[in-house]
């Protein structure tokens, strides 16, 4: 009980550290935010590695396997795609 | 690795993603913001490969290099445009990927024998609620984006009432599953209900209202992660999901309040606009006031003009005409005109669509004027430029207490000197309703496709 207490207490702070944080981000930059925010959302990548790599049965595996594809699309994806947004942002003097 | 090290390794990853998204709220820190992300990801793979659960590495290795390769195709091959349904697909991806971690630690924990506690039951439950939503409703917003079913709302009758009967059997075969976890078909059966209620949550939801729906789903995404970070008990999980969630939730507000509506408006149609205009009525406004005028005339207006603003909407997407933009704005500038772009908030297909498709354009970020900045600044302006945008520039929304689209906030480009209108035709927009816009003193339509309108005007204007 006492873990789940703490757990809860870490998910509540977060998702208020993450509206006072985000609120700060101008419209100008709400789709990298998206996209970049997006990459983060898999790092359930971290439980999928951990179901592929542990091997218990074939079908957690198997499971597993297709779970760290899917989670490393997000990933992969989710931060080059960023960056290749975010590199065409430019102010006028860098021109 | 010492588990306290591993848990310090994932608290210093946590940190990097709090960096990260607080470096995206500048242009200047944004791109070391996503570098810092990306670190916190490598940081927290990392140590997890070290973790002793772990016995082979073949399987990890061979589904992290499929899942890179096809990330990586994905993000330099996809166009700007296509944005909306790339992020929808990733979204979709990562919902997915938490339904299969739940459902194989459910199996782990089953197979062991050791009774599963009821708060990880719990977790799994709402993580194969959550991240089958996610998967599917994903799928279909990617879907309607890309064109391959149809953009427009798929309503039927008795669709609130089915959706709620479905939400609560998910409920209902959650609360089983967490008193009788020993048959994992259940999950599977839960994961199946809560597949065909993302389905059906999306397909109602019509075209310009997508921003909202991406942004959910964003927040969707973020939420099944932190669910499955309650299942492994796993801090980075619970963290960097919270925040993703929270992420998606204020972009949704944004996206609602800028539309003036409701979440629940949007999401279920309730009093919903779309096709209930009365199609007649457009005639009667735009009959004998509308003033087409030809690029030459258009031209002549913007010869005299000191100040002019651009007001893009989706349009100028659809027709390619980000490049031709700039070309118009660099021409008017060296003649001495000072421009500016107006972006309203639901312009494109998700939150920032439009400073993206012009930032890819190389119109530097600073011209970008958000609506508030923009409105202040029409009453001074020359010409208004209007291209492919309509129900976000339409005045009824403060004149017409009855018009659908009353108190949305929309660019007040009316009160420019002269407004200049590149359409296709009078067709209405989303809310489907006429526009007076269209047919004030003040406005000169230009017909015509985006694009070729543009470069028709540039071609004027160069001869002056």
């Amino acid at each position: 009980m006492e873990g789940l207490i703490a757990s809860l207490t870490i998910f509540v702070l977060a998702i208020f550290l993450g509206f006072e944080v985000i609120t700060k981000v101008p419209p100008t930059l709400h789709t990298p935010l998206m996209s970049g925010s997006n990459a983060i959302s898999g790092i359930t990548l971290v439980g999928a590695l951990l179901s592929a790599g542990h091997q218990h049965t074939q079908l957690t595996t198997i499971l597993g396997f297709v779970a760290v594809v899917f989670a490393t699309i997000n990933v992969v994806g989710g931060f080059l795609v960023t960056h290749r947004i975010l590199g065409m942002f430019r102010k006028k003097e860098d021109r | 690795m010492s588990a306290a090290l591993i848990n310090l390794s994932y608290l210093m990853a946590s940190a990097l993603f709090i960096f990260g998204l607080k470096g995206l709220s500048h242009p200047r820190t944004a791109v070391r913001g996503n570098l810092l992300g990306a670190l916190g990801m490598l940081l927290a793979v990392a140590v997890t490969l070290l973790n002793r659960r772990i016995v082979s590495f073949e399987v990890i290795l061979a589904g992290i290099l499929c899942g890179s390769a096809v990330g990586a195709v994905f993000a330099v091959k996809v166009p700007m445009t296509a944005m909306p349904q790339m992020v929808a697909l990733f979204n979709g991806f990562g919902g997915g990927a938490s339904v299969l971690v739940a459902g194989a630690s459910l199996l782990e924990t089953i197979s062991v024998g050791t009774p599963p506690s009821p708060r990880f039951l719990v977790a799994v439950a709402a993580t194969g609620i959550v991240g089958a939503v996610t998967f599917w409703g994903s799928l279909v917003a990617f879907g309607k984006l890309q064109g391959l079913v149809t953009e427009n709302a798929v309503v039927f009758r008795g669709q609130q009432a089915a959706n709620a009967a479905i939400g609560l059997a998910c409920v209902v075969l959650g609360g089983w599953l967490v008193a009788v976890p020993d048959d994992p078909v259940r999950y599977l059966a839960l994961a199946g209900v809560a597949s065909v209620l993302g389905v059906l949550l999306v397909i109602p939801i019509g075209g310009a209202d997508m921003p909202v729906v991406i942004a959910l789903l964003n927040s969707y995404s973020g939420l099944a992660g932190t669910a499955t970070g309650f299942v492994l008990d796993n801090n980075v999980l619970i963290i960097a999901g919270s925040l993703v969630g929270a992420s998606g939730i204020i972009l949704t507000k944004i996206m609602c309040k800028a539309m003036n509506r409701s979440l629940g408006n949007v999401l279920f149609g309730i009093g919903g606009t779309v096709g209930t205009a009365p199609a007649a009525s457009g005639a009667d406004i735009y009959e004998g006031k509308v003033k087409s005028a030809s690029p030459e005339e258009v031209a002549m207006v913007f010869d005299a003009a000191r100040r002019a603003v651009i007001v893009p909407g989706y349009g100028l997407a659809v027709s390619q005409a980000q490049h031709a933009v700039r070309d118009l704005s660099n021409l008017l500038e060296s003649r001495g005109c000072e421009v500016e772009f107006a972006i309203h908030p639901v312009a494109g297909r998700m939150p920032g669509h439009m400073n993206v498709l012009l930032a890819e354009a190389n119109i530097p970020y600073d011209k970008l004027k958000e609506m508030d900045e923009a409105n202040s600044g029409f009453p001074q302006t020359d010409v208004a430029l209007v291209i492919g945008a309509n129900d976000v520039v339409n005045p009824v929304a403060r004149t017409d207490p009855d018009s659908p689209i009353a108190g949305m906030p929309i660019l007040d480009v009316d009160k420019a000197r002269t407004v200049v209108v590149i359409k296709r035709s009078l067709s209405p927009g989303f809310a489907g309703i006429p526009n007076p816009l269209f047919a004030a003193d003040n406005t000169l339509m230009l017909f015509g496709d985006g694009k070729k309108a543009i470069l028709e005007l540039i071609a004027a204007l160069k001869e002056f």
